[in-house]
């Protein structure tokens, strides 16, 4: 029998769990598994920048292809810098397997050199975690972790190995799993029929209905199961941040994104709504406004691959624990076997209603800002313009901030898993890794990471990354600058007292910066070049192209809902509200 | 109210930080917290207690579900169940009269004196917390040195069983 050292054996059960693609920075815990990946060909190595990057990247790669991603970090500050990515997977559920190396099993609690506790560090931020103490255990582990992280709600595995146990000298049988059972982990899949039947009927008795999905909707795969149902009820949709494309954007029937910087129209609906159809969402803060003045007149129906997450805001009066998928497939299937019909009256009645709000205070029906004019370029107008340019097929990723919510608001998915942003942790910082984590996966598509000059500092450094693995995103820079987002709080909270939100004179020239990378630089400060140098952007397909546009730096994201009010209570503009 | 809530868990070494984690970051409190191996050595049987409304309680519950080394979780509460707790304490027992009124007390309490000294009783009493509580009240005066409780451990009554 062949043998193989915990090194080798940790390579092979990533290939045998078909990873491709692995994101990483080595170090002194984590050099035996190196060597092992030196020595094959089959799993692909990206060296990053910084291990954070890493673990964005690989949760990039994730987002936009469905599979898990992986990352692979050394020990101590290998680890502890992977720790925002975790966790940005973790509260947008994102199925990614972080390996450690670890001091080995001899120095582990002797504070050894690079020591951190990693399982200790990690655990409120992951799904699970394991520390493998035996090279017997590598494989099986290996399983374990990468079908917890896919399976259920998906979420992050931290897999931490301490040097010894890859030790090259200490070599073992390798046989990876045919299937991992558990019997402290099986989670549900199909939801209750008789809860499916109740949710069914009081759909299609509704007259008041609203879709509310969310990024559930994106990672279990089900927009076609989701455009079907709606589409056969004729029911209005509005997605969540994280469930930008799991409904078409450019759907008669989407009213938008809801929340905090949702659409009029969207949070109005779900004001007014008698049954609000919540599926793969969890009534975050940012979607619900005060929860005791949420959506007074609905029945809530609400599906959820996770049991945690109904009724721990807001009570259901339908809960369903299940996939999206699968409860959608017998929702299709059980509304067409039923008797009754919905009432396409009431439900023509509420289109009018809801065609007006649109008409009235909808940011799709006319501009609600105003129009760029010569150096004053609204950063609004910058997406429109990134919409048009690309067609609205670019894969886009964003950091955090204003350009993040203009971005959501004016870039229309058509698409899911074309929006690749940082919803619950709300990471600055995660969108140009997260952006070569897209292009690695799709080399042919348009890769843009929408992003600020605040953002975008906070992991510049993988500029290096996208030379060496030949990475051609591009960068769309929205420099106003300031953290334009803190601004608007303060503008809006603190009487305009802009406490360490400028930078005044200290931002570097990004075109010069992009070039000291190899990559391209321009700077865009009229709007009219705006058009031209983007399509020139985009045409430099091969290319890394910094795009820094100068952009208004008055501007504030509306519409904007109020503290403590409903979701309907929002201000439009800087003077106007509901 | 109180919450007695009964955790079927993988004996494997993290397992309990996880449980103990998961209280800490949702803001639970925990009162009491044994745990133990079972018959079945691979498996802990831990019993918690907290206080929480039924909300609170259900979500507890599921997060303790959600946890990956977690096999069965059950709010006690719920059902009909019986709550044992074992405390030791130590008390001053220096003076006759002291030492016959505690006597008694043990006796009443149906207690046992476990370690005897000149100056010391030290008394084991196993019972619900209640009981624990109202010994601890009854002899207070006699100058209690030391109190030592299990914390809580529960089971189901009737045919109900927490078992793989």
């Amino acid at each position: 029998m062949e043998l193989y050292s915990g090194g080798e054996i940790l390579i092979r059960a990533l290939k045998d769990a078909g990873i491709k693609n692995v994101w990483g920075y080595p170090g002194g815990a984590a050099l035996h598994i190196y060597d092992a990946l030196y020595r094959q060909e089959d799993v692909h190595h990206i060296l990053v920048r910084h291990e954070q990057a890493a673990v964005h990247a690989a949760d990039g790669y994730s987002r936009s292809t469905g599979e898990v991603g992986t990352a692979l970090v050394t020990s101590g500050p290998g680890a502890t810098n992977a720790i925002t990515g975790i966790a940005t997977a973790y509260m947008d559920s994102i199925p990614l397997v972080v390996i450690s190396g670890q001091v080995p099993l001899t120095k582990i609690g002797q504070d050894a050199f690079q020591e951190t506790d990693m399982v200790g560090v990690s655990r409120p931020i992951v799904k699970h975690s394991f520390l493998v103490t035996r090279a017997e255990d590598i494989a099986e582990t290996i399983a374990k972790a990468y079908y917890i992280a896919s399976t259920g709600r998906p979420g992050p595995v931290v897999v931490d190995i301490p040097k010894d146990v890859t030790d090259p000298s200490y070599k073992v049988p390798y046989s990876y799993p045919d299937q991992v059972k558990m019997r402290s982990y099986q989670p549900t899949d199909k939801g209750h029929r008789g809860q499916i039947k109740r949710a069914v009927k009081t759909l299609i008795q509704a007259k008041r209905p609203v879709i509310y999905a969310g990024g559930g909707v994106v990672l279990d795969n089900a927009s076609e199961q989701l455009t079907a149902l709606a589409q056969k009820l004729n029911f209005p949709v509005t997605n969540t941040l994280m469930g930008l494309g799991g409904y078409p954007g450019t759907d008669r029937q989407y009213l938008g994104m809801l929340g905090m910087h949702g659409t009029f129209e969207a949070n109005t609906a779900m004001h007014h709504a008698d049954v609000i159809f919540a599926i793969g969402a969890r009534f975050d803060d940012r979607v619900t406004n005060d929860l005791d003045k949420f959506c007074p007149h609905a029945t809530i129906i609400h599906v959820d691959v996770d049991p945690t997450s109904i009724s721990k805001n807001i009570d259901a009066h339908i809960p369903i624990v299940g996939t999206c998928t699968s409860v959608l497939d017998e929702m299709n299937s059980l509304s067409e076997q039923m008797a009754i019909e919905p009432d396409a009256e009431a439900i023509a009645e509420w289109w009018v209603q809801l065609d007006q709000w649109r008409a009235d205070k909808g940011i799709y029906t006319a501009s609600r800002y105003e129009e760029s004019s010569g150096n004053c370029i609204k950063p609004q107008d910058v997406i429109k313009m990134l919409y048009k340019i690309t067609n609205g097929e670019a894969i886009i990723t964003t950091d955090v901030g204003q350009h993040q919510m203009f971005a959501a608001q004016y870039y229309l998915f058509d698409k899911p898993r074309t929006w690749i942003n940082s919803g619950g942790l709300g990471t600055m910082g995660f969108g140009l890794p997260a952006a070569m984590g897209c292009q690695l996966a799709f080399p042919d598509k348009a890769v843009a990471c929408v992003t600020g000059e605040g953002s975008i500092q906070m992991n510049i450094q993988e500029l290096s990354t996208c030379s060496q693995h030949n990475l051609p995103v591009k960068i769309i820079n929205l420099n106003n600058a300031a953290l334009g987002m803190v601004r608007q709080w303060q503008d809006m909270n603190y009487s305009s007292r802009y406490s360490e939100s400028v930078y005044e004179d200290s931002l570097p020239d990004f075109v010069k910066l992009a070039e000291a990378y190899g990559h391209v630089g321009m700077k865009i400060t009229h709007i009219d070049d705006l058009e031209e140098k983007m399509r020139e952007c985009f045409a430099m397909k091969d290319r890394v192209v910094f795009m820094d546009i100068d952009v208004d730096r008055s501007e504030h994201v509306y519409p904007m809902q109020m503290p403590g009010g409903s979701m309907r209570d929002l201000w439009l503009n800087k003077t106007e509200r509901t | 109210m109180k919450r007695i809530i009964s955790i079927l868990l993988e004996n494997e070494s993290g397992a309990l930080s996880r449980v103990v984690g998961l209280f800490a970051q949702r803001g639970y409190n925990i009162d009491t917290l044994t745990v133990a191996p079972t018959d079945d050595d691979t498996l802990s049987r831990l019993t918690l207690t907290t206080q929480g409304d039924d909300h609170m309680a259900e979500q507890i519950v599921k997060q303790l579900h959600k946890l990956i080394d977690t096999i069965k979780v059950v709010d006690l509460t719920v059902g009909s169940y019986i709550e044992r707790e074992l405390m030791l304490v130590k008390i001053k027992a220096t003076e006759n009269d002291i030492r016959a009124e505690l006597k008694s007390c043990v006796e009443i309490f149906r207690g046992h004196i476990v370690d005897v000294t000149p100056q010391t009783y030290t008394v084991q009493l196993a019972g619900d917390s209640e009981k624990l509580d109202a010994f601890i009240e009854a002899v207070r005066d006699m100058g209690i040195m030391e109190v030592v409780r299990s914390g809580v451990s529960g089971i189901s009554r009737g045919d109900k069983f927490l078992r793989v």
